[in-house]
């Protein structure tokens, strides 16, 4: 798929600590396309948003390996220097809406600056149109139009992400990543954000990458679903099928360890630990804790092509 | 009040006084406003509501860490309200409390064992007998073998790990009730299910009654027997947890219900029906009915005049809300 919006191939990003090379993002390939939106799951400490920083190239300075291949609408970014991949790539075709975002609006900038600030920067337009366009972000986002003026702390926690997302909106651009966006808000907060998100997808077209370990929040927007897993990526499906029949046995774990508003299911939960992304274990990462290992597990599984085009790392599945 | 009635609590009241410089008192947040509530021994209730509506608060009041400003807490007969240093002291070994984020809750520079120890030695128990409780205890929360636990400190364990610990200090005492507040939001979905069947598990095997502070309505029915509804300094439902899932009353409860998504594909082509406006300041809530200004059913020279009496529409499950004023009161 070459038209693709984002391609990323063998995406690796390791860091370095002193116990070890810890392997936050490994060997992960994925497409996506314009208008779509990708919902990328999996607990703490599995690398979601270490995925996010490798897309973007925002990267801490123990690194030990990053390589692999991300193509934005057909470009190579990773050959790019820095300053070229920070003019043309970051925030005009992939902007992010960081984890507690919110939190790190600047608390002596009215909202409007800050929010002015990537098109003044990034695209030289002048003030007065930079300000008809935060004016037509803020609507978009349904912040109202007399919030401009103010500062941080005198909004709510649902206004800040808000402004935040506004400011990820400003320059256009087709893809924007979201990093639990709204994990830190109130149940009607965050279904008004979610609203907001939808709205934003559809009207305009935009596409994202939303990062977040609240499966049935990320059903609000997901076309398409990628289970993340001790660095691997080991499922990615389309929305449909997914919440209706995840096919990994992690997934499968997974769905069934959140409860139901609708139905009164049984829990469960699965027994041990994620590994260590320093030491992990041979063959199939989720071996040492799946129900269904047998002895193939030991080698690697590959990311298998399944009939109804989904993809699946598992043997159950060869 | 019932024979085995735990808990009882009548019209409390806490409110926190703000102050001008010049002028003395500027007003009060009116954080807890008017909870009425009894809780029988071995039941466990949640207590739900979006951030700032007094849910902490009141578990905080109930704790007897806040005073109350008005309204009264007996346990097991005895007026906690006005409790002298050593009623408080013989309160603070029947009730536990179990943090939201068990990393701030447990002191970095002490190990499991010293953990434990601690509310121990506080309640001046020996030396031979509290080595053996702190053993009971890792063994009830599952932190096994125990050796492999007991000189840890708190950054060497796990999310899930370190909460084991909260629970097992919280339990230490063999306390009648627990309070835990948001237990399992720090934790991920998996290990969260882990807490909530090893508290469950703990509520059965000690007969523990329990008061849930949580915002996660999907998770309460796998853990409590009634669920309350706060919104704005009040509780403005109350039910079983069936009835409440099911047959939601107050127009605010079924906005919340509303909100909460299942996983589930057909959520990405709708959007959700959210009602319009902010939760109320609590400093000056809005007259009449708190959720009026924000409800669909909303009737003009009631609800934004009178505040509703609790009325119950059916048997055991309240609201306060005017819709049901013809029903019992």
């Amino acid at each position: 798929m070459n038209n693709g919006l984002l391609q990323v191939e063998g995406l690796r990003l390791h860091y370095r600590t002193t116990q070890g090379v810890v392997q936050a993002v490994d060997s992960v390939t994925f497409t996506l396309g314009p208008r779509q939106a990708l919902a990328v799951l999996g607990e703490s400490g599995c690398g979601k948003s270490s995925l996010a920083r490798a897309i973007l190239r925002l990267l801490p300075r123990n690194i030990e390996v990053y390589d692999g291949c991300v193509r934005v609408q057909g470009l190579d970014v990773m050959p790019l220097d820095e300053e070229r991949f920070r003019r043309d790539v970051r925030w005009r075709q992939i902007s992010i809406v960081m984890q507690a975002a919110m939190n790190a609006l600047n608390p002596v900038l009215r909202i409007v600056d800050q929010v002015l600030e990537p098109l003044l920067v990034h695209q030289g337009v002048p003030r007065a149109a930079a300000l008809d366009r935060v004016r037509d972000v803020f609507q978009m986002v349904g912040v109202p139009l007399d919030f401009l003026g103010r500062y941080a702390f005198e909004l709510s926690g649902g206004m800040r992400q808000r402004v935040v997302l506004a400011m990820a909106l400003v320059l256009q651009p087709p893809l924007v990543l979201l990093d639990e966006p709204t994990s830190a808000l109130d149940v009607l907060t965050q279904a008004n954000i979610m609203n907001v998100l939808k709205r934003i997808k559809h009207d305009t077209g935009t596409s994202f990458i939303l990062i977040t370990h609240d499966i049935a929040t990320s059903s609000e927007l997901a076309d398409r679903v990628a289970v993340m897993y001790a660095g691997h990526l080991v499922e990615i499906s389309d929305a449909g099928h997914f919440f209706h029949e995840p096919l990994h046995p992690y997934s499968q774990k997974l769905m069934a360890s959140v409860p139901r508003l609708r139905q009164d299911t049984g829990l469960e939960y699965i027994p041990g630990r994620p590994p260590s992304l320093i030491a992990l274990p041979q063959g199939c990462r989720f071996a040492p804790r799946c129900p269904q290992r047998f002895a193939k597990c030991e080698q690697a599984p590959p990311m298998i092509d399944t009939k109804d085009g989904r993809q699946v790392r598992c043997w159950l599945y060869e | 009040m019932e024979p085995s009635t735990l808990l009882s609590v009548r019209h409390l009241h806490t409110w926190y006084e703000l102050r001008q410089r010049v002028f003395g008192r500027a007003g009060h947040v009116r954080a807890v406003d008017d909870v009425t509530f009894d809780l029988a021994e071995g039941e466990a209730i949640a207590v739900v509501g979006e951030s700032g509506c007094g849910k902490s608060s009141l578990a905080k009041t109930i704790l007897g860490l806040y005073r109350p400003t008005r309204g009264e807490i007996f346990f097991q007969g005895q007026p906690i309200h006005a409790a002298n240093a050593s009623l408080l002291r013989w309160y603070r070994r029947q009730v536990g409390f179990v943090q939201q984020d068990p990393y701030g809750a447990l002191p970095p520079f002490m190990n499991v064992r010293r953990i434990l120890e601690e509310p121990l030695i506080i309640h001046g128990m020996r030396k031979a007998q509290r080595a053996e409780r702190i053993r009971e205890v890792l063994e009830e929360v599952k932190l096994v073998p125990i050796e492999d636990f007991i000189t840890k400190f708190p950054h060497m364990l796990s999310g899930g790990q370190q909460q084991r610990v909260v629970i097992a200090r919280a339990i230490a005492l063999r306390p009648k009730l627990i309070v835990a507040d948001e237990p399992v939001s720090m934790l991920d979905a998996s290990v969260r299910v882990e807490i909530l069947e090893l508290l469950r598990n703990l509520q059965s095997a000690h007969r523990l009654a329990v008061i849930y502070i949580t915002h996660d309505l999907s998770a309460v029915r796998h853990f409590s027997e009634r669920i309350f509804v706060m919104y704005g300094g009040r509780v403005v439902e109350k039910a079983p947890v069936a009835n409440l899932l099911h047959n939601p009353l107050h127009p605010y409860t079924r906005a919340l219900l509303r909100a909460i998504p299942d996983a589930d594909a057909a959520n990405a082509e709708t959007e959700r029906e959210v009602p319009p406006g902010e939760p109320p300041s609590l400093l000056n809530p809005p007259r009449g009915c708190r959720f009026h200004p924000r409800c669909p059913f909303v009737m003009p020279g009631l609800c934004d005049t009178l505040e509703p009496p609790e009325f119950e529409p059916e048997p055991l499950h309240l609201a306060l809300c005017w819709l049901y004023k013809d029903t019992k009161p």
